[in-house]
């Protein structure tokens, strides 16, 4: 096969999808690297000048973008590494002891939260969450003192609502991995005498540890980029208390025009996101 | 690990991050005898004039101009939405509509970013420009001094009253506070002596965008004193000074004192929406901060008939600070007809333009939409004076009115205004600190260009 001709050849049959990716994918993904370094704008003064690194500094000194990288950390913690990860976990752990009639229910209410269009789950929790909504009505019913939680606890509803939404996804990839584990494994240990806790700690979690991984990758970075669930429920607001980096960047770049800082913002996004995926590669050690 | 992971997963992570940036268009190019005409639908499902009105206006085209058509694009969004949407309209010829129903105070902006066509060279043919009034015709003018936009009316802005509900605070049927300080004494005793009535709607925040910035926080600082916004003479803009703080502070003090809807209502992008459709008519708002047009929410085929409406409340003039002189304050806006400069039939747009604007439709948008007129043979039309109650009372306030600054930073101006508002409402912050992070903001979107008063 080293033959000169047939080397060239080989490429033959996937230069169209390469052709394809270069134009469509890489393409304007240059271009918005291009568009980060420049001052462009949606209205204004026309014209995009080269401005170097002006953008990137703009946003380590404004307040504003450091108030949406907190948030985002908060977001993607409290949704996706304990929220959706643990529950998910839970639910496959509590699912293989359950019966058969009680798996089906659970698991399809589950995976319906998770195949629900974003826009129609944020307004579904959007009615949940609100001052006349569900919760409330269900809090008043118990006598319980309710709130306007949407305005008062903005980025834990969000955070929430998140969970409410991608558990299924955690759930399944735990389902599977859990499958995998040898009974006769954890007979052995049972035979010991190794108590429940300890078996998931020694048995279980350590044979699911590159799932675990995985998972918490996955689920990361998608909880890192959610925007309509965040935008429908609360657009960021009240004042900036639920403004992560994804609708930080929506308002720069279409709502304050500053197209050019957007997109800086939309690449340090990225750094983020780059950031988690090496800390989970380092700490699994995982073949991807 | 092997070596290609991290770049897939770099890949992968970008790919996200563009797809979040790239804006998609809609629409295919264009069509000789097709005019596109984008226009904001209100977001109220049940207000439909404006459609109305442009569909009788599409037929009669489409009579006059056999083979031609007409192609309505309605957008249905809040304002700044809206305008973003146009924009990304205007970025393409393939997705560039024809006519474009702007509102005046973004017009600069876009025709500094070349988004718009001049309109002069059809205007000296065109008999109809001689009825519109010189600030109309200044509302769409340019630094370069040419015109491009076509407004088609007008609006001022003062204080609506409920008369039951003062009734019952004791408060006078003829109500016209002298100052700032009368409005919160009037508020605070509604607060006391009606439970359950909200006292005082003033308009803030980042959801109403423009609406709070020019009903709210402007109709309050330009009653603060000369040119407190944008100083012509130095053409610079003026660094938030001691009126603009006192606006923020009569804000805050709305909303810290419970003396404004709830803060969460307030906030709300549809809270005009529910102000003109549930908390006027069903007898819930005392006062509100508003505009001359509220009364086309309750007229015949309004979102919400209201028949008693224009006995049950009143209008009052918006005062100054300190009842200084004039002793009255009023913004005005307006909407203006634009071609944008990819458009493919920008001829045959404008005629359109020319149907919308023959005297009967103009006097008859007026009266449906409860405009103030801008061309001298509608203000005189019988049909129009008498086509609302209260529309003299607003046409009277004209004398009193500013205008915002006509540049094109000014949108970017006014979302950092509405940032400023929303973090007194929300008690983020105080007046101080609102306005200084204002005059950061400022700083930058102006290059550093700032007067300080």
């Amino acid at each position: 096969m080293s033959t000169r001709g047939t080397g060239l050849w080989r490429w033959v049959p996937i230069a169209p999808a390469t052709a394809l990716l270069l134009l469509f994918l890489a393409g304007p993904i240059g271009y918005c690297v291009w568009i980060a370094f420049t001052n462009t704008q949606l209205t204004g003064a026309s014209g995009s000048d080269f401005v170097g690194l002006d953008n990137f500094r703009r946003a380590f000194a404004d307040g504003d973008f450091r108030n949406a990288v907190r948030l985002t950390l908060v977001f993607t913690f409290v949704s996706a590494v304990l929220g959706q990860n643990t529950l998910g976990l839970a639910l496959a752990g509590l699912m293989r002891a359950a019966s058969r009639p009680v798996r089906t229910v659970t698991g399809t209410l589950v995976i319906t939260a998770w195949v629900l269009p974003e826009i129609v789950a944020a307004f579904l929790l959007y009615t949940f969450f609100r001052r006349e909504g569900t919760l409330n009505a269900v809090l008043d019913w118990l006598h319980l003192p309710s709130q306007n939680w949407l305005f008062t606890l903005p980025i834990l509803a969000v955070s929430f609502a998140n969970v409410w939404r991608g558990t299924a996804f955690s759930m399944l990839i735990y389902s599977a991995a859990l499958a995998e584990i040898p009974r006769d494994i954890t007979e052995a240990a049972e035979v010991d005498g190794a108590s429940g806790p300890r078996r998931v700690w020694h048995i279980t979690l350590p044979m699911i540890r590159r799932s675990i991984g995985t998972n918490l990758m996955l689920n990361t970075l998608s909880t890192l980029s959610v925007f309509g669930l965040i935008w429908a429920m609360t657009r960021g607001g009240p004042g900036n208390r639920s403004q992560t980096l994804p609708v930080f960047m929506y308002d720069q770049a279409f709502l304050k025009s500053l197209i050019g800082y957007g997109t800086a913002v939309a690449l340090l996004l990225l750094l983020v996101g780059s950031l988690f995926s090496i800390v989970y590669l380092r700490l699994m050690k995982v073949e991807v | 690990m092997r070596p290609t992971a991290p770049l897939i997963l770099i890949t992968a992570v970008t790919a996200l991050a563009a797809g979040t940036l790239t804006a998609c268009g809609g629409g295919s190019g264009g069509d000789p005898d097709t005019v596109k005409v984008a226009y904001n639908r209100s977001t109220d499902n049940k207000i439909r004039f404006k459609d109305a009105h442009l569909e009788a206006a599409k037929k009669q085209f489409e009579k006059d101009h056999p083979g031609k058509k007409i192609k309505l694009i309605p957008i249905q969004a809040p304002d700044n939405d809206y305008a973003t949407k146009a924009q990304q309209m205007m970025r393409s010829p393939k997705t560039a509509p024809d006519l474009l129903y702007e509102d005046t105070f973004r017009i600069n902006s876009d025709i500094k970013a070349g988004y718009l066509k001049p309109l002069d060279t059809y205007l000296p043919t065109w008999d109809q420009w001689g009825q519109f009034v010189d600030t109309a015709k200044a509302a769409a003018k340019a630094e370069d001094g040419k015109t491009y936009g076509i407004p088609d009316g007008t609006d001022t802005r003062g204080l609506w009253f409920n008369k039951a509900i003062f009734a019952k605070a004791g408060l006078p049927a003829d109500w016209q506070p002298k100052n700032w300080a009368e409005i919160l004494d009037a508020a605070r005793t509604v607060r006391k002596k009606v439970p359950g009535a909200i006292p005082l709607n003033v308009y803030t925040g980042k959801g109403p965008g423009e609406a709070a910035v020019m009903q709210g926080f402007e109709m309050l600082l330009y009653g603060t004193g000369e040119d407190p916004l944008y100083d012509p003479s130095a053409k610079k803009w003026v660094a938030a000074g001691k009126g603009f703080q006192d606006s923020l502070d009569f804000v805050h003090t709305v909303y810290s004192e419970k003396l404004g809807p709830d803060v969460s209502d307030a906030l709300d992008p549809n809270v005009g929406t529910r102000v003109a459709t549930e908390w006027f008519p069903e007898g819930r708002l005392a006062i509100s901060l508003d505009g001359s047009w509220m009364g086309q929410n309750w007229v015949n085929k309004g979102p919400k008939e209201w028949p008693d409406w224009g006995k049950e409340l009143a209008q009052t003039p918006m005062p100054t600070q300190n009842g200084q002189a004039p002793g009255k304050v009023s913004m005005s806006g307006g909407w203006a007809w634009s071609i944008p400069q990819k458009s493919k039939n920008p001829d045959l747009a404008f005629d359109f333009i020319k149907t919308l604007q023959t005297k009967e439709n103009a006097t008859r948008w007026c009266v449906v939409a409860a405009q103030i007129a801008v061309r001298k043979d509608v203000a005189a039309e019988p049909k129009y004076l008498k086509s609302m109650p209260g529309i003299d009372f607003f046409t009277g306030l004209v004398q009193y009115t500013h205008y915002r600054p006509a540049l094109p930073v000014y949108p970017q101006v006014s979302t950092a205004i509405g940032e400023a508002m929303e973090k007194v409402t929300t008690g983020d912050a105080s007046a101080a600190d609102a306005a200084k992070a204002y005059n950061d903001q400022l700083k930058t979107i102006v290059d550093g260009a700032v007067v300080t008063k």
